[in-house]
């Protein structure tokens, strides 16, 4: 790693003071943002660590939304999402491993945008808002591709709202070696309709499958997505996977999702 | 360089830490305790991992500065001051739970943090709780079976072949 100064703030106001630096980083859990440091592929000046952020920690339903902390790890949402959004609680319970999921953070990941991350799929199919020290952006309007997010230059995420579903599921086929996510559905149903996200397939990042949408909005059963395929083009290709093979997943996952939510 | 204090094993440390000196190095290198290993150093391996503030974290992926105050446990605080290995340590001994030792302190320490949370877990919650933590040597029948061992299970079953 080359050098870089470390500060660790205690408020979203003194975090956003020290991140308009010149070449500032914010610092969730480091469980991406370590490793990139250690291969020289970043060079801040500074890291701003959210870590010390009380604001920033935890969750709390808020009738019919759960709120979660940008800086609240993976491991707490798994224990504490258990009880008001089941999905979202198992998701961030396989993301990594046990002491990546102690420091890694919602926030980090959301922000990272990592196109085989996991979060990314949950926030899109829940029609999350992400919520930062500036404004409150839909998820809709938020993933901009491969790690590309609508966040601006030292803009940071305090927070994360899902709308908790009726019923939801998320069905990761596991990379083998990495253990990301080689493609994720994850399937959401409101009372106004139903949302798909796919992670890890596309080329452009995780992304709504609109037609699965229509057909289980009408007809919310595994059934109704026979016949629907997702097109090979724009997928990504690798020696685990194909683009056909990939785009074969986001159907057979697709149906699982449905298949156990139902 | 930044002096950090932390409570390591019970007891108060200090050192020197760079912005970006690991927790790992800091252990190692300022604190002299070399018996959390740096296996691979890219977070895959879990030869690294101790307990900060209770929860097992990686320490090769953790920023020594971003421990400040806090409680570290590593594997030189498992065993009794006299040198008798704590429950989980014998286990690994008496089910020969390793073979070139390298990963074993990040083996019994995940350990430790798995039955503190789950105190009798099923061979499956083991086997996935240790997805973090690798094993050339590839002995995990009997890592897995010495940590069921250390839970107070039967263990005449599991792992035979």
């Amino acid at each position: 790693m080359y050098e870089f100064d470390f500060v660790k703030p205690s408020s979203v106001a003194e975090a956003v003071a020290a991140l308009g630096e010149e070449e500032a980083q914010a610092l969730g859990g480091g469980q991406t943002l370590i490793p990139t440091l250690k291969q020289r592929l970043a060079s801040p000046s500074k890291l701003v660590s959210l870590g010390g952020i009380a604001d920033m920690q935890g969750l709390r339903l808020d009738g019919a939304d759960l709120n979660i902390g940008g800086a609240t790890t993976h491991g707490t949402v798994a224990a504490e999402a258990a009880g008001s959004y089941p999905a979202l609680a198992v998701l961030a319970g396989h993301i990594g491993d046990p002491a990546v999921r102690n420091r890694g953070t919602i926030g980090g990941s959301l922000a990272n945008n990592d196109p085989a991350a996991c979060y990314p799929a949950a926030a899109l199919a829940s029609g999350a808002t992400i919520v930062t020290n500036a404004r409150e952006i839909a998820a809709d309007d938020y993933f901009d591709g491969l790690f590309t997010t609508a966040l601006e230059e030292g803009e940071i995420i305090t927070g994360v709202r899902f709308p908790v579903p009726e019923v939801a599921n998320y069905q990761k086929f596991l990379q083998p070696a990495s253990r990301f996510a080689l493609v994720g559905v994850f399937v959401a149903k409101y009372a106004d309709g139903v949302r798909v996200a796919v992670t890890g397939a596309s080329e452009e990042g995780v992304f709504r499958w609109t037609e699965a949408e229509a057909a289980l909005s009408g007809n919310f059963s595994a059934d109704a997505l026979d016949g629907l395929t997702v097109a090979a083009d724009g997928m990504m290709a690798d020696i685990h996977g194909t683009k056909a093979y990939r785009a074969h997943l986001v159907g057979v996952l697709a149906k699982r999702a449905v298949a156990a939510s139902a | 360089m930044t002096k950090v204090t932390m409570t390591v094993n019970g007891k108060a440390a200090s050192g020197e830490a760079e912005g970006r000196t690991l927790l790992s190095s800091f252990l190692r290198e300022e604190l002299g305790l070399t018996g959390t290993h740096v296996g691979c150093d890219t977070s895959q391996c879990g030869a690294c991992v101790v307990h900060v503030d209770g929860v097992a974290v990686k320490s090769c992926t953790m920023l020594a500065v971003e421990a400040e105050g806090a409680e570290v446990a590593t594997i030189e605080g498992q065993a009794a001051a006299d040198g008798t290995l704590n429950t989980i340590q014998q286990a690994f001994q008496d089910h020969h739970g390793l073979q070139c030792g390298f990963c074993t302190p990040g083996m019994v320490m995940s350990a430790a943090a798995l039955l503190k949370d789950n105190p009798k877990p099923s061979e499956q919650e083991v086997r996935d709780y240790l997805e973090g933590n690798l094993c050339r040597c590839t002995g995990y029948h009997n890592i897995v079976k010495a940590i069921m061992a250390a839970s107070g299970q039967d263990v005449s079953a599991i792992a035979a072949e």
